[in-house]
């Protein structure tokens, strides 16, 4: 399968250069140090380092998954994205869903002091 | 070496279960001494074995469910016959252990080797020529996922000879299917024969996304391509989705008993309920995967044995679609007795009610396509109209059991025995098997038998209903499932109905050999020499039966959903010069891999610890010389295609 | 699977009609369908890990367990070796057939010793008496990190493999073809290491 030069230029966009793979590079290793720093430095107060290294995280992965895998709205890119897409809402179901039914099961199955007259009056 | 595997684990004291095993090894060696007697092996080896051609790879899963059927449904029988008996103080014929394994068994074997290898076997066939593809995407992966299934069957089979099956029931929940509580090797068993058939399910469905995103025709566009085709592409999204959901809960179980850890453990901060909320994830998907690509069927065949086109296509595909995405969140209606309370109750009842909306906008669909059409009485109408008849009912008490306040009353009854069976068998088990009338001659090149075949369906039929039907009432009587035996006298009468129910439907599976036989003896009688011997509609039928190995001499140009159909109508017919077609070659090297995976799990389930990682090994090579095979495609030449279009020419001309 | 055979020409490609893709866009899609499915497997693992973070048994807690600038300094590791396959993917767009050799094999190094760094953690813990069956918080920890660690071993044999097949046969349209699949694989590896470090190490010592 031979390549022609256009047929290579057309495809750099979609497969990154040096500069796009360098800066990608960049960014990940100053959102990791970022995302250790929260944690490691004590500078930020504690209730918010979770949020915090959460999006660094989410934004770390946007940065690999276009600079990288190369996902973006170009035809030849968008099958692929739109089942990354589809993948994340899947996962984003499946996680909170697990959760949140986990965290219901454990708070309601916990053994409790409350007789069963007193939970009856109560509601 | 040969790690806990001794004679011992042999059940020589069992004398149903060698009973049996004589009878198979003795059928078996019959097999054998014909095969060698007719010199078939290498026939066998060369065009099926090591074919990768999905026609072929499609026979040989559904022959794989046939067979697996046969298995599912003796032991369905043996259960049958253990109820109606074991009432009172009588304990009936099984021993509770024995019994155990049957019920367990016959659930995993139905899913994973009965209705997962119809479904695989029909969108084998039929998804590549109704796109007018010549081959699916990858056809090499293709012969190693049936060939990985295939062992997973072969080692529950071994199940019963050299040790034991798990007697946990199909889903194996912990804490009952871990080492403390199951300490034999039935669930490493049930683990590593669904991890080795899920992995070849999970290859099949990376293939048939990749095939029909990729391989349809020029000028189909998605909102081109036949019905059947789109439950096939959601069915296989949403296997690539959650077997892999399967394969890691399945593993957490086997890190549990083979390593030590307390995922599901009862112990060290263990956590069962997790593994019921992960296997359900995976479990419910996994009926929309059965039970869409039947719905497919029924709407290929209703549209064509009413000679009208389906009506409301543009619905039936959202439908399917929103069916796709809402099955991923009802999940959790399994389990409504666990104990996570009114809110997540309420919110999976109520998506579990609105699923069934498209479901029922589909069946809509075929009555309005029935609607005024040209309806002929061919055995895969019946199976329609029987679908539609009992599915109904199915689905009306599956809504009942989404309710939660009455989920606690049904739960774990025979009412959801009979409800599954009630969808399962009126949705997915009729829909294979009308596809099997249907496509049969386009595999085969002659008809099946219509007698035998509408036999069958009224023995399924009635078989089903007097099976079932005492089912639920024993559900609302409190008869709890999987019971060894009771002390309610007043159960035996419905459980003896639902026995004759039982051989009923075994008469309409004798039916189906029969028919086999039949057809294959009067096949000279039955030839279908237009390759459209049911009017048909889409691309499959415009090309001969038996369809040739490349499938199209021309790739097909499209420009409308029924293009046979049009061509038909306007009397088109295509000239154009023959040319090469580019083909892939056949290849040992999927089922070599398998054969080594076999031997992997065999090894794992006995802790045969240096045959594993030697069989390790092997598979890894082995799949790695295959990258190095240059020589995986041929070209068939234009006069090969000329010379096969030629003579169904001939014959056509012949015929009329 | 490859269409363009040089001997033959005149052959109708069906495989072409969308927009004048390469059959290898097929293999690549399937690729990375797979990798959806993949990344479903350490969905579940992450949710169970979620759901037994703090199911310690009164064992050791990840406060005490993890060391962190440990972690850092692995991240990096894969880090870079995401960096050198990106440079691998360049020459082999431009053709270099031996700077995409010197590229993998840099790549492999980093993951090699990515590898070593984990086997010495895990290594250590399990010394600590924090084996994976000390209690449930450590079995999701082990299974979870340990999958990521074994995908990541079989991108080095993938690896390994690939650097032979590049020097045997050139950048030839099967190569590149795998290549990309490898290069998906190993940034793909790389996303799931970011969740790791995020979800396991940074929130298990806050």
């Amino acid at each position: 399968m031979a390549h022609s030069p256009t047929r290579i230029a057309h495809r750099e966009a979609a497969h990154g250069t040096f500069t796009s793979y360098l800066a990608g590079f960049g960014i990940c290793l100053v959102l990791t140090g970022l995302s250790f720093g929260a944690v490691m430095s004590g500078m930020i107060p504690h209730d918010r380092i979770f949020p915090t290294i959460v999006g660094l995280a989410v934004a770390q992965l946007l940065v690999q998954l276009i600079l990288f895998l190369h996902l973006g709205t170009a035809p030849e890119q968008r099958n692929n994205t739109v089942i990354f897409v589809l993948t994340g809402m899947l996962i984003a179901i499946i996680v909170a869903g697990s959760l949140w039914v986990m965290h219901n099961a454990n708070t309601n199955m916990m053994p409790t002091h409350m007789s069963i007259e007193r939970a009856r009056a109560k509601d | 070496m040969l790690g806990k595997l001794s004679l011992d684990a042999i059940p020589l004291h069992e004398p149903i279960i060698m009973g049996t095993g004589v009878v198979v090894a003795l059928g078996g060696l019959v097999v054998l001494a014909l095969l060698t007697r007719y010199r078939l092996w290498g026939y066998l080896w060369k065009e099926w074995i090591t074919s990768v051609d999905h026609k072929k790879i499609g026979v040989m899963y559904f022959i794989l469910g046939l067979v697996m059927l046969l298995r599912g449904f003796a032991d369905a029988i043996m259960m049958r016959t253990q109820q109606a008996m074991a009432a009172g103080g009588a304990e009936g014929y099984l021993p509770p252990h024995h019994y155990d394994q049957i019920f367990t068994a016959h659930g995993v074997i139905m899913i994973f080797f009965v209705a997962t290898p119809f479904i695989l076997g029909l969108m084998n066939v039929v998804v590549p020529l109704q796109l007018g593809a010549r081959d699916v995407a990858f056809p090499f992966v293709n012969s190693l996922g049936f060939w990985l299934s295939a062992m997973g069957a072969i080692l529950v089979m071994i199940s019963m000879w050299v040790g034991d099956f798990a007697a946990t029931g199909w889903v194996a929940y912990p804490p009952l299917s871990e080492l403390g509580y199951s300490p034999t090797t039935g669930v490493d068993y049930f683990i590593w024969s669904l991890q080795i058939s899920g992995l070849g399910t999970t290859l099949a469905g990376v293939n048939f996304v990749a095939t029909i995103f990729k391989m349809r025709a020029p000028g189909m566009n998605l909102m081109k391509m036949p019905v059947f085709c789109w439950t096939a592409l959601i069915t296989n999204i949403l296997i690539v989705a959650i077997f892999p959901v399967l394969t890691a809960t399945l593993a957490m179980l086997a890190a549990d008993r083979y390593l030590g850890m307390h995922f599901f453990t009862n112990e060290l901060g263990g956590n069962a309920m997790m593994y019921i909320n992960l296997i359900w994830i995976w479990g419910h998907p996994e009926v929309y995967v059965l039970i869409l690509p039947c719905f497919g069927v029924y709407s290929e065949v209703i549209a064509t044995f009413s000679g009208k086109p389906l009506f409301g296509y543009k619905s039936m595909v959202y439908a399917t679609s929103s069916i796709g995405v809402l099955s991923f969140m009802v999940w959790l209606h399994h389990f409504f007795t666990m104990g996570s309370g009114a809110n997540v109750n309420a919110f999976f009842g109520i998506m579990t009610t609105i699923i069934s909306i498209p479901t029922g906008v589909k069946l809509f669909n075929w009555l309005f396509t029935m609607y005024r059409g040209r309806i002929r009485f061919h055995s895969a109408t019946l199976w329609t109209i029987g679908f539609m008849v009992t599915f109904a009912v199915g689905g009306m008490t599956g809504v009942l059991l989404a309710v939660p306040g009455a989920d606690f009353v049904l739960h774990n009854s025979l009412f959801l025995v009979a409800h599954f069976h009630n969808v399962i068998i009126g949705g997915v088990v009729y829909g294979c098997l009308a596809g099997m009338s249907f496509w049969f001659p386009k595999v085969f090149g002659f008809t099946l038998n219509e007698f035998w075949g509408k036999v069958s369906f009224w023995c399924w039929l009635i078989g089903y209903w007097l099976a079932f039907t005492p089912l639920y009432v024993l559900g609302f009587m409190g008869m709890t499932r999987r019971m060894n035996h009771y002390d309610m006298p007043e159960w035996q009468p419905w459980l003896q109905v639902a026995l004759v129910g039982a051989i009923i439907v075994g008469l309409g599976i004798l039916a189906i050999l029969i028919q086999l036989y039949v057809s294959i003896r009067d096949r000279e009688q039955n030839r279908d020499v237009t390759g459209d011997p049911w009017d048909a509609r889409s691309l499959e039928w415009s090309r001969p039966s038996p369809v040739p190995f490349y499938n199209f001499a021309h790739v097909p140009e499209i420009t409308s959903l029924e293009q046979h159909w049009e061509n038909k109508e306007k009397g088109r017919v295509e000239v154009r010069r023959y040319e090469d077609i580019h083909m892939p070659k056949n290849t040992g090297a999927g089922f070599l891999i398998s054969v080594w995976s076999f031997i992997l799990c065999f090894a794992l389930v006995w802790h045969m610890w240096l045959i594993a990682g030697a069989s390790l090994v092997a598979t890894i090579i082995t799949f790695i010389l295959r990258t190095y095979d240059r020589d995986t495609d041929y070209w068939v030449p234009a006069d090969e295609v000329a010379r096969i279009e030629g003579a169904w020419h001939a014959s056509m001309k012949e015929a009329a | 699977m490859n269409m363009h055979s040089p001997a033959v020409s005149g052959g109708h490609h069906p495989r072409d009609h969308d927009h004048g893709h390469d059959s290898g866009s097929t293999t690549v899609l399937g690729f990375w369908i797979y990798l959806m499915s993949d990344c479903l497997i350490f969905c579940s693992l992450f949710a169970t890990f979620g759901v037994l973070a703090e199911s310690y048994a009164g064992g050791p807690t990840g406060r005490e367990l993890f060391d962190l600038p440990y972690v850092g300094a692995e991240t990096v590791l894969l880090l870079i070796s995401s960096f050198t396959f990106g440079m691998a993917n360049l020459n082999m767009n431009a053709a270099r057939t031996r700077k995409v050799i010197r590229w993998l094999a840099i790549t492999f190094l980093f993951g090699a010793a990515f590898i070593g760094m984990e086997i010495n953690e895990f290594a250590h813990l399990v010394a600590e008496g924090a084996g994976p069956g000390r209690s449930a918080f450590l079995s999701a920890y082990f299974t979870l990190v340990g999958t990521h660690g074994l995908h990541v071993t079989s991108g080095l044999i993938w690896l390994a493999v690939m650097i032979d097949q590049t020097r045997r046969f050139g950048l030839d349209a099967v190569v590149r073809r795998r290549l990309a699949c490898l290069s998906l694989f190993w940034h793909f590896l790389d996303l799931i290491w970011i969740c790791v470090f995020t979800f396991v190490y940074l929130h298990g010592v806050l």
